[in-house]
């Protein structure tokens, strides 16, 4: 067992966990919050998508014991009384159907957002597409998504 | 996953005295690859020495054109270093071009190198730019480095801490990634430096990276796009397999390597 402790959506959280423990896991096993979702086991579907630290990764691959004093955000820890504007986005351009990418999509866009503000780089549609080669949606064959990141990034500027 | 003891290590020694200490041990840098088969049941370590802690390992480094980058390092880092992109574009190219964000933030040069994947993209890269890649015990050049499918000349326990290499004066990179994981189908990295061109295939080689000889002659003598239609480039020893087979492998070898000197 290994004692870990980091900030998951603004709150302390510490536990002692078997060391095999994945992010994950530790997420929706141990602090209930299943808004983070496994939809594969080889790294490449992007559902489990959260930001450790500032940057999007893929709670599925990495150990919980590896986010030893890292901030962690989750989708739940996004709307602050209301919903966060790329979420809202989502829910105005009909960027989900059955919505189970959605979480890691929504994570992966707001993540894309801010590096691109931070690097002075204009997020166009096809940076978008290519920003979510990592992300796979079951649904929505990707237009509505690349719309909703489109608003939800023109949003989040406004706000 | 099997059970597993976990370790964060300290320093480069550390890591090292705790690996000696393990039965059956592994290195752990961005996970992109063990967490994944350590996931599948196709790796058992006893002990994971995770290297996530030590700032040494971290960070590039550019001075005149000499680059230093630290096995810790992020692709994500590589290909967001604005002084890296003055001196040695295609280097930046190859790191923004691995997998997909995420798997950037956390994937490390040195596991990357270390895991020599036939069909990664770091390889292709340090094998043409001639690096250098240093441990804990030593330096190795890249032509001895990169042995074959998924083996280096690292010994058990080795710990990479950097790699370095010249910037040269030209370099491109160009890769066919597969549509499903982005790793290369075929990627040739081109450079042009000191009198000497080097050209290295990554993706296509059923024995891992290689270098290109006729390539290589071709464009020593005109480095131009036009030359690389001149070489013969043979499928003998080249892959087959469920994506495509060696002849297709061959004509994509000189796609890349034309679009890689554009
Ligand atoms: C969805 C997905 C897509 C990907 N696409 C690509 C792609 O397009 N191109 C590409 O090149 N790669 C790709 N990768 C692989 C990725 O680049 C990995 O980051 C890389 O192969 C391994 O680096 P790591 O830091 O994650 O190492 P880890 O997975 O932690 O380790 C890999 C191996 O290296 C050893 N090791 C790690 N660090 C050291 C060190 N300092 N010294 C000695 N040994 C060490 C470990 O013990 C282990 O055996 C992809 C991965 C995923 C999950
Ligand atoms: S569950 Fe993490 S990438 Fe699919
Ligand atoms: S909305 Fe169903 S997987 Fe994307």
């Amino acid at each position: 067992m290994t004692e870990i402790s980091m900030t998951v959506n603004g709150r302390a959280a510490r536990a002692s966990v078997p060391d095999n423990t994945l992010l994950v896991d530790f997420l929706r096993e141990h602090l209930r919050l299943t808004g983070t979702h496994v939809g594969c086991d080889t790294s490449q579907c992007g559902a489990c998508v959260v930001h450790v630290n500032g940057r999007a990764v893929k709670s599925c691959t990495m150990l919980a014991a590896s986010a030893e004093g890292a901030e962690v955000t989750t989708i739940e820890g996004l709307a602050n009384g209301e919903l966060h504007p790329m979420q809202a986005a989502f829910k105005e351009n009909h960027g989900l159907q059955c919505g189970f990418c959605t979480p890691g999509m929504i994570m992966s866009a707001t993540d894309m957002v801010a590096r691109y503000r931070a690097a002075g780089k204009e997020l166009t549609e096809e940076a978008i597409r290519h920003e979510l080669e990592g992300n796979i949606c079951r649904c929505t064959g990707y237009h509505n998504i690349v719309r909703a990141i489109q608003d939800g990034a023109a949003k989040m500027a406004a706000s | 996953m099997y059970d597993v003891t976990y370790h964060r290590a300290a320093s480069v020694d550390d890591a090292a005295a705790k690996f000696s200490a393990a039965s059956d041990g592994q290195l752990l840098a961005g996970g992109q690859t063990l967490l994944p088969t350590m996931k599948h049941r196709l790796a058992a370590p006893s002990d994971l020495i995770d290297l996530r802690g030590i700032a040494d390992l971290v960070g590039v480094k550019v001075s005149g054109r000499k680059v230093t980058i630290g096995a810790m390092t992020t692709h994500a880092a590589v290909a967001e270093n604005a002084e890296l992109a003055k001196v040695c574009p295609a280097i930046v190219k190859l790191a923004g071009g691995i997998g997909d964000p995420a798997v950037r933030h956390q994937g490390t040069i040195g596991g990357s190198i270390a895991n020599n994947d036939p069909a990664a993209d770091y390889p292709a890269g340090l094998l043409a730019l001639a690096a250098t890649i240093h441990t804990n015990r030593r330096e190795i050049a890249a032509d001895e480095f990169f042995t074959g499918l998924f083996s280096t000349g690292l010994d058990e326990g080795e710990i990479i801490t950097a790699v370095s290499f010249d910037a040269p004066e030209t370099c491109g990179y160009a890769k066919f990634p597969n549509p499903a994981s982005r790793y290369a189908m075929t990627g040739v990295f081109v450079s042009k430096g000191g009198g000497a061109v080097r050209v290295a295939v990554t993706g296509a080689g059923s024995d891992g990276v290689f270098r290109h000889e006729g390539l290589e002659q071709a464009l020593s003598k005109d480095w131009s796009a036009a030359a690389v239609d001149g070489v013969k480039i043979s499928a003998d020893g080249l892959m087959s397999d469920i994506h495509c087979d060696a002849a297709y492998r061959a004509n994509l070898i000189r796609a890349m390597a034309k679009r890689a000197i554009a």
